[in-house]
C-alpha cells in the first residue's frame, strides 16, 4: 500500500465518522419532533371556544405544500448523484431548483399562518393551537435553516468548487433534507389528514 | 478512489422510484381523506399505514439505509430513536388519557359510563 492510498483511505474514514455524526443528530432531531408529536396528540381535541382542525385547514393548499417539499427531496436526490459524478453545473442547477421549491413551501406556510391569525385563530387561542402553530413552525424554522445551508454552499461551490470538502457538505445536506420531508410526512398525516378525517 | 468506488450508494433509477411511489402514497391518503370512502378507525388505521410505507420507501430509496454495509450503525442508533419516540407518543397518550378519566367531574363520569355502555362494556 503506498502512502497515497493510506492517506485517501485514512479520509474515507474520517468521512463515514463525520456522516455518522450527522445521522445521530438527525435521530435526536427526530426525538425533538416525536415530543412536539406526542404534545399535538395529547392537546389536538383541547380546542377550548376556537375553532378545530377540521374548520380552519385547507386540504387542497397543504397537498400543495406536500407536493413541493417531495419534489424538493427528489430534485436534492438528483443533486447529490451530479456531484458524486463531479458535474458542478447540474449540482448548481438542481440546488437552485430545491432552494426555489423549499421557498415556495415557506411562503405558503408564512401566507397560511398570516392568514389564520388575521382571521383570530391564532397560537393563543387554545391549546390546540398552540401545540399546531409550535409542531409545524418547527418544520418550517428547519426548512429555512437548510435553504440557509443551500447559500452558503453555494457561495463555498463557487469559490471552490467540487472537491471532497464540498461533496461531504452536499452529503449532510442531502440527508438534512430528505429527513424533514420524512418529518413532513408525518406532519401531513397526523395533523392535517386526521385533523379533517 | 477506491473508498468512493466501493459504494454506490443510490441511482437515478432508485431516487424516481422512490419519488413516483411517494406521489402514489400521498395521492393515495389524501384520496381516502378527501372521498369519505372509509370512516373513522378503519380511515386512521389506513393513512397511518400509507405514511408509514412512505416513510420506509424515503428510507430506502432516498437515505439508501438498505445499502449500508456491516456493522449497520445507523440502522442501531435508527432502531434506538423510534424505541425513544415510541415510549414519548405512546406513554404521553397513555398517561395523559389515565389522567382525564381520574379528573372526570361526576356528570362527565356519568356521560362516560353510559357511552361505554353503549359500545359494548
Amino acid at each position: 500500500m503506498n502512502n497515497e492510498t493510506a492517506l485517501t483511505q485514512h479520509a474515507a474514514k474520517t468521512n463515514d465518522k463525520t456522516m455518522f455524526g450527522f445521522w445521530v443528530y438527525i435521530m435526536t432531531d427526530c426525538i425533538l419532533f416525536a415530543t412536539l408529536f406526542a404534545t399535538y396528540a395529547v392537546l389536538r381535541n383541547n380546542v377550548a371556544d376556537g375553532p378545530s382542525g377540521r374548520e380552519i385547514f385547507n386540504m387542497p393548499y397543504t397537498l400543495v405544500e406536500t407536493l413541493l417539499l417531495l419534489t424538493s427531496s427528489f430534485t436534492c436526490g438528483l443533486m447529490i448523484l451530479a456531484a458524486r459524478a463531479g458535474k458542478l453545473r447540474q449540482v448548481g442547477l438542481w440546488l437552485a431548483v430545491t432552494f426555489a421549491l423549499g421557498l415556495s413551501f415557506v411562503t405558503m406556510e408564512v401566507t397560511e399562518f398570516t392568514h389564520l391569525v388575521a382571521e383570530g385563530h391564532s397560537w393563543q387561542t387554545s391549546a390546540f393551537l398552540s401545540s399546531f402553530f409550535t409542531l409545524v413552525s418547527t418544520h418550517g424554522l428547519h426548512i429555512t435553516i437548510g435553504l440557509l445551508w443551500i447559500l452558503v454552499m453555494g457561495a463555498f461551490l463557487l469559490r471552490r468548487g467540487l472537491n471532497e470538502h464540498s461533496l461531504r457538505r452536499l452529503e449532510m445536506f442531502s440527508i438534512f433534507w430528505h429527513f424533514l420531508d420524512v418529518v413532513w410526512v408525518f406532519i401531513f398525516t397526523i395533523v392535517f389528514l386526521m385533523g379533517v378525517a | 478512489m477506491n473508498a468512493t468506488k466501493a459504494k454506490p450508494q443510490g441511482s437515478l433509477l432508485s431516487y424516481i422510484s422512490g419519488f413516483l411511489l411517494s406521489l402514489l402514497l400521498t395521492a393515495a391518503a389524501y384520496i381516502a381523506v378527501t372521498q369519505h370512502t372509509f370512516s373513522g378507525a378503519a380511515l386512521i388505521t389506513i393513512i397511518i399505514v400509507l405514511a408509514i410505507l412512505q416513510v420506509l420507501v424515503q428510507l430506502f430509496f432516498f437515505l439508501h439505509l438498505g445499502s449500508e454495509t456491516r456493522p449497520r450503525w445507523k440502522l442501531i442508533v435508527l432502531l434506538f430513536m423510534l424505541m425513544i419516540l415510541g415510549l414519548l407518543v405512546f406513554g404521553s397518550l397513555w398517561i395523559m388519557q389515565n389522567l382525564n378519566y381520574s379528573m372526570m367531574s361526576p356528570e362527565q363520569m356519568n356521560v362516560y359510563m353510559i357511552n361505554q355502555n353503549s359500545a359494548g362494556f
